[in-house]
């Protein structure tokens, strides 16, 4: 295969560019196994599920775990629409509230001055190193308190207040907007809002890709196993684990379950990864 | 780089710098004076800073109180004092064992995953748009495919028929199968590959989303300048660039590492061996999600807490020499 670097730079040589790329390809190999298992697995027939030495790729591929997926997905008695519905909007609140909320407070508490902007900054990075299985039971009762509990917002709600994406928002607008940049907006007359949303947003765009992708595994994979109480209410990871919990007979299905829950988060991952680097490429900075 | 101030407060920091000398009553004045001055910036925290405080900071602060009870989850708390952190240094004997294979775990872990992190981020970099979104994808695999690195029980399962123990048997390497999870021997190696395996995550990400931030100017200006090769390139531009990126990679490396439990957990079970790979984070959700000791368990989240910060200020001060 032919491969030339993208940038050819003035530092380079070519047999490091070989090595490196011998390297990369042995690495991709290793962390691609779990991908290349689940996709093999899925399509096994449950004779070769269970054979004795296990096989790690098929043999002889079926579409059955799938047409038995979609005989169970049929049967549910909440529609499977519904579930899907139920994810949709979880998704799609979760990371509005959480791109912008974070995108906002990450903006001033890199670019403003104001007094106490030092002590929240420190919150942040302390609240990251805090295990979050104790702050349950807390979260439990704030959310109950509010009359969240049985509702989307007793998931959505707690996401938007997530330091994680903030945190790394914050270290993207230090590095990457000149402040003479907003300088300059500020002496044109533009609010502040619009310098948030016309000057710095579109400079970190790498930043709130990388925070959205973060966001959305995260919501995808929400079950809210301990807010939504209401079959109708679930979302379709809550759905689709019940499935795959039908004992061994729906080992393929767990499979084929597997393979969908993972399918979305890639599409969007190589949807927002191309997106990244269009950025860079079309170099919106100068 | 400093920051700057927005319209109307230009001009009122450094009066509130100097109010530490004046008698109290103007000072609060001038503190009033300069929030009002710099409403939009509130304005603009409120909503996440709002959220946090009632989802974080409550929660923590609660928790570090309730670390100092006996809590069953059903009994109101009971106030104890100390007892749980004097139980856990002095009459706990599996949590100092877990304190020993977190800081095993975290030392080997931590820097090995953080410096993959970043060379695999640094040479994918280079390469064409679409091979480094398909070697991006790969190397991100594991942490996007979920359930799927159960493919490593399979592969590292006890008996003749475990992938591993059936190629080695199959070569003539050995001649009894390995019980990989459970031989004290090979327990650590196995937990250590696949912690490996799984660790290029966020840091990943955002270390590829830094790189490509950086003006190929800069480059071009160094190689005029006599930088020769990609080795002094990445030493001389590429590091002193990335340097809120690389903090950024060392957080996630040490939360990452010292709360390990459940990939752990998932490989050698719940009560391994000599509890040779049991770690601080598995001892927690022991006692706070198996017994329902919370107040226990809130002891050990913050005897955790302090830990990670120790080792992040040491990090801190190790990155800031880099320039």
């Amino acid at each position: 295969m032919k491969i030339q670097i993208c940038r050819k730079r003035l530092s380079r040589s070519t047999g490091g560019d070989m090595v490196i790329l011998t390297m990369l390809a042995a690495g991709a190999a290793f962390s691609a196994l779990p991908l290349v298992f689940v996709i093999s697995s899925a399509f096994k027939p449950m004779n070769e599920l269970f054979l004795f030495p296990p096989q790690f790729l098929v043999r002889n591929p079926t579409l059955k775990n799938f047409s038995d997926l979609l005989i169970l997905m049929g049967k549910s008695w909440v529609p499977i629409s519904r579930y899907l519905l139920n994810s949709v909007i979880i998704v799609l609140l979760g990371l509005a509230g959480n791109i912008i909320f974070g995108s906002l407070a990450a903006y001033v508490l890199s670019k403003h001055k104001f007094p106490g902007k030092k002590l929240v900054n420190d919150m942040i990075l302390l609240s990251l190193m805090f295990a979050s299985p104790v702050v349950a039971i807390p979260n439990y009762l704030t959310l109950s308190y509010l009359g969240f509990i049985n509702t989307y917002w007793g998931v959505i709600v707690p996401t938007w207040g997530s330091t994680l994406g903030l945190y790394l928002m914050r270290n993207f607008m230090d590095t990457m907007i000149p402040d003479t940049y907003l300088e300059a907006a500020r002496l044109d007359g533009a609010t502040e809002l619009q310098i948030f949303w016309k000057v710095a947003m579109p400079l970190v765009k790498p930043a709130w890709l990388t925070m959205l992708i973060l966001a959305f595994q995260h919501l995808w994979g929400v079950t809210g196993d301990n807010v939504l109480y209401a079959e109708q209410l679930k979302p379709l990871p809550y759905a689709l684990r019940q499935i795959a919990a039908g004992g061994i007979g729906r080992a393929g299905v767990t499979y084929a379950v597997a393979l969908v829950m993972m399918t979305v988060p890639i599409v969007v991952f190589v949807v927002n990864q191309t997106k990244v680097v269009q950025t860079m490429a079309t170099s919106g900075i100068d | 780089m400093s920051s700057i101030a927005p319209e109307g407060s230009t001009g009122v920091a450094a009066p509130f710098a100097a109010a530490a000398a004046v008698p109290a009553v103007p000072r609060i004045k001038g503190l009033w004076r300069e929030i009002k001055a710099n409403r939009m910036s509130y304005l603009f925290l409120a909503p996440f800073l709002i959220l946090f405080f009632t989802f974080t900071v409550l929660p923590v602060i609660l928790s570090i109180v309730l670390s100092f009870t006996y809590f069953n989850m059903l009994n109101f708390p009971r106030w104890v004092g100390w007892e749980n952190y004097l139980r856990l240094f002095l009459k706990d004997e599996v949590f100092l064992i877990a304190v020993k294979n977190t800081l095993f775990f975290a030392l080997v872990t931590g820097p090995v995953s953080y410096i993959l992190c970043f060379l695999f981020a640094w040479l994918i970099n280079e390469l064409k748009p679409w091979i480094r979104a398909i070697l991006t994808l790969l190397f991100y695999a594991p942490s996007i495919s979920g359930t799927a690195a159960v493919v490593w029980i399979f592969i590292f399962s006890g008996d003749s028929y475990g992938y591993l123990n059936a190629i080695l048997l199959y070569l003539g390497v050995i001649t009894q199968p390995i019980q990989w999870l459970v031989d004290t021997t090979w327990m650590w190696p196995v937990v250590i590959v696949v912690s490996l395996w799984m660790s290029l995550g966020v840091s990943f990400l955002v270390f590829i989303a830094g790189l490509q931030g950086i003006d190929d100017y800069y480059f071009e200006a160094a190689a005029l300048d006599g930088v020769k090769n990609r080795w002094q390139e990445l030493w001389f531009v590429t590091l002193p660039m990335m340097k809120n990126y690389l903090m950024f990679g060392a957080i996630m490396s040490i939360t990452g590492s010292f709360m390990a439990a459940s990939n752990i957990q998932m490989l050698t079970g719940p009560t391994p061996t000599d509890w040779h790979t049991w770690t601080i984070m598995q001892h927690l959700n022991d006692y706070g999600s198996v017994r329902f000791e919370m107040g226990y368990a809130c002891a050990i989240a913050v005897v955790l807490f302090f830990g990670m910060l120790a080792a992040q200020r040491g990090v801190q001060s190790l990155l800031r020499k880099l320039g």
